[in-house]
């Protein structure tokens, strides 16, 4: 899952990593609150699950309460690639010397951590020059390899000092934590020369959440992904007006992908897995009756050994119990698919021979 | 170099060539002795199950269940096992049958953590064993051994080399390529995770020098940068057999695990331009939909005639 900066810095302040003083609120009776205790100066900081967050207005500097009582609102009321404020972090400004950038992610093709570190941070890593890439293993980041990073970013005395021990403590908590990726960006140099995590990011691996109790707090699922995952599904939900349902992340990409190909816009990826039953269909149908933006079906699955009959009986049953109401356009890979498609004559949902003309007819249908 | 070949088939003075024995680990649970019966009837010789509590007992009346993957070994001397154990006991399953001599693990869990599959991984390299997956699919040789999931209609034994990170796009090209007169020399399933022990650069090596080797196939999806290292690759050592790319993922959004732990892409880390651009830098033409997949390989084919 991936983290949300508040929550990434609970974190590393638990694991000794310095910080600026700062509060999370989820509405503006709390967030005054907080500005009281905090005192202005500070900034105003919108919670999204996604980067460039400074350039869409989410970060605010804020001086006094009235601009404090108009900026709130502003940035709660934010939508930033389509995510809404999650929460609003009020965070004290800081006096800096200099930005540095700072990360450990898994390397995939190396199979171990890497560091990534630049004296020219505080910008999107892609633009990031002079980037410090090290492999570092598996284990936790020693003094010695983390006091060479220092040395290569041409840092000296207290500040070199300092970024040894952050990126000692981020590296501790990536690996407890096992994370995918751990960011700091920027890590800032403050007149001080005391060094700061001015922002976090930390995305870890779902598949050990079963490890990690103390990280459940974190989840972020709203009521149909976690009915999803229940049915051992995987949804991800967009924002278009076609759902697409699949079985196979692959598969279900790749329909993604011909359809916005075409011009349609997919509502929702939705993976029902391996085998396609009467039963999985038809939760997968309910989900969708859910997301009320959804104007079309678009059902692609490869069966091998599934019956396509089993797939009709879930659509029918679903126009039966006045679950859906939607055309459902669908390529049923699978035996019996001559009787599936008598068996869904005059119903709303309609089979083609391949997911080419399933797609056409979804995109066709929609635009109407 | 791993002889992929060598440990599915054997050597033909070896006595039991072209029938390798293959163990299969949680041959008693629901989805293992499903995939276990659909193995033999495709002709995978089954030579023993594993689980704790039930040795003694005979899978389908036939196949002997044993309560360690030690004792199946002494008994079957197999050096291939499948693995259907939940994710959580990936790990330990996977040692045991490591510890016993495997050589050839082919892991289906999906879910199963980054660290335990780094951890089996390692203890593969000490023991100079090769691992498939997980959340692979499997791998074949069409028509002679299957050491998966994969349903038998969409493969045919041939001459084209398919190696894919996603398991319902294999059975769709590799559909798509029978029907266009394709068959298969071998399917490789890498897996959908963000850490594969057999990497798309592995598979390559694998099969890159089957002497009858016509063409290869490479089914690859958003994340990571396998797709990347794997052109560069082929650049480097001038592989010149016509080759043909799937990307799945170009609209996937952004930071959003699509299905696949492995499916994400994290900046321009792991995006669809990135292993496009790079395939194409390899003269490799990558493939819009599934079905222009046999299409985009009969052009690359008569180019190289």
């Amino acid at each position: 899952m991936r983290l949300l900066e508040f929550q990434a810095k609970e974190l590393f302040r638990e694991y000794g990593i310095n910080l600026l003083d700062s509060k999370s609120s989820t509405n503006i009776e709390e967030g005054r609150k907080h500005a009281k205790e905090l005192g202005y100066p500070f900034v105003i900081k919108i919670q999204v699950p996604v980067g460039g967050r400074g350039k869409a207005g989410g970060i605010q500097k804020c001086q006094n309460d009235d601009e404090f009582e108009i900026k709130y609102p502003q940035v709660m009321d934010l939508t930033i690639k389509g995510e809404k404020a999650r929460a609003i972090l009020l965070e004290k400004m800081a006096d800096i010397k200099k930005e540095l950038y700072l990360s450990l992610f898994l390397n995939r093709s190396k199979r171990c951590y890497t560091i990534i570190a630049s004296a020219e941070g505080g910008i999107e890593i892609e633009s990031v020059k002079n980037q410090i890439i090290k492999e570092v293993g598996l284990g936790e980041v020693s003094d010695e390899i983390a006091r060479q990073v220092a040395k290569e970013m041409e840092l000296e005395g207290k500040p070199a000092d300092g970024f040894v021990d952050t990126l000692k403590k981020l590296s501790k908590l990536t690996i407890e934590k096992e994370a995918e990726l751990a960011e700091i960006n920027p890590l800032a140099i403050m007149q001080d020369d005391t060094i700061m995590a001015l922002d976090g990011k930390f995305v870890t691996d779902d598949n050990s959440n079963f490890r990690h109790e103390e990280l459940e707090k974190y989840q972020e699922k709203t009521e149909i992904e976690e009915r999803a995952e229940k049915s051992g599904f995987s949804l991800v939900e967009l924002d278009g007006d076609i759902a697409v349902v699949g079985n196979g992340a692959g598969l279900v990409m790749s329909t993604l992908d011909m359809l916005s190909d075409n011009g349609g816009k997919p509502a929702c990826f939705l993976d029902v897995g391996g085998g396609a039953t009467t039963e999985s269909v038809y939760e997968a149908l309910t989900l969708i009756s859910k997301i009320s933006r959804v104007k079309g079906i678009l059902v692609n699955l490869y069966g091998g050994i599934v019956k396509t009959t089993v797939v009709a009986e879930a659509f029918l049953k679903a126009y039966e119990n006045n679950l859906i109401d939607l055309p459902v356009f669908s390529r049923l890979k699978g035996t019996e698919s001559e009787k599936a498609k008598e068996m869904l004559q005059g119903s709303r949902t309609k089979i083609y021979d391949s997911v080419e003309e399933a797609i056409n007819a979804a995109v066709m249908e929609v635009k109407k | 170099m791993t002889d992929i070949f060598g440990l599915l088939k054997g050597k033909p003075e070896d006595s039991d060539y072209e029938k390798k024995g293959v163990i299969v680990q949680g041959i008693t649970g629901a989805y293992g002795s499903l995939h276990a019966k659909n193995m033999m009837a495709y002709g995978t010789n089954i030579v023993a199950g594993v689980t704790p509590g039930k040795g003694g007992q005979r899978f389908e009346d036939k196949v002997p269940i044993y309560n360690t993957m030690q004792e199946a070994v002494n008994a079957t001397n197999a050096k291939i096992s499948i693995i259907y154990v939940p994710a959580k006991f990936f790990l330990s399953a996977a040692k045991e049958a490591l510890e016993s001599g495997i050589k050839l693990l082919v892991a289906i869990p999906e879910h199963v953590p980054i660290r335990d599959t780094m951890e089996a991984l390692e203890l593969a390299n000490q023991k100079g064993a090769v691992i498939i997956g997980p959340n692979t699919p499997g791998i074949m040789i069409p028509e002679l051994i299957k050491v998966g999931i994969m349903p038998p209609m969409p493969f045919k034994a041939g001459k084209i080399a398919v190696l894919s990170k996603s398991g319902t796009l294999l059975y769709e090209i590799s559909d798509a390529l029978t029907k266009a007169g394709f068959g298969q020399s071998i399917t490789i399933g890498i897996g959908g995770d963000p850490i594969n022990g057999t990497r798309l650069i592995d598979a390559y090596e694998m099969v890159k020098d089957i002497s009858d080797l016509e063409g290869m196939v490479v089914v690859g999806e958003i994340g990571g940068d396998s797709e990347e290292i794997l052109a560069q690759r082929i650049i480097d050592s001038g592989f010149n057999k016509p080759t043909v790319a799937y990307i799945a993922g170009r609209a996937a959004p952004k930071e959003k695990r699509m299905g696949h732990a492995g499916a994400i892409v994290m900046g321009t880390y792991g995006s669809a331009e990135s292993k496009i651009s790079m395939f194409n830098k390899a003269n490799i033409p990558v493939a819009k939909r599934p079905a222009e997949v046999p299409v985009l390989l009969a052009g690359k084919m008569r180019k190289s005639d």
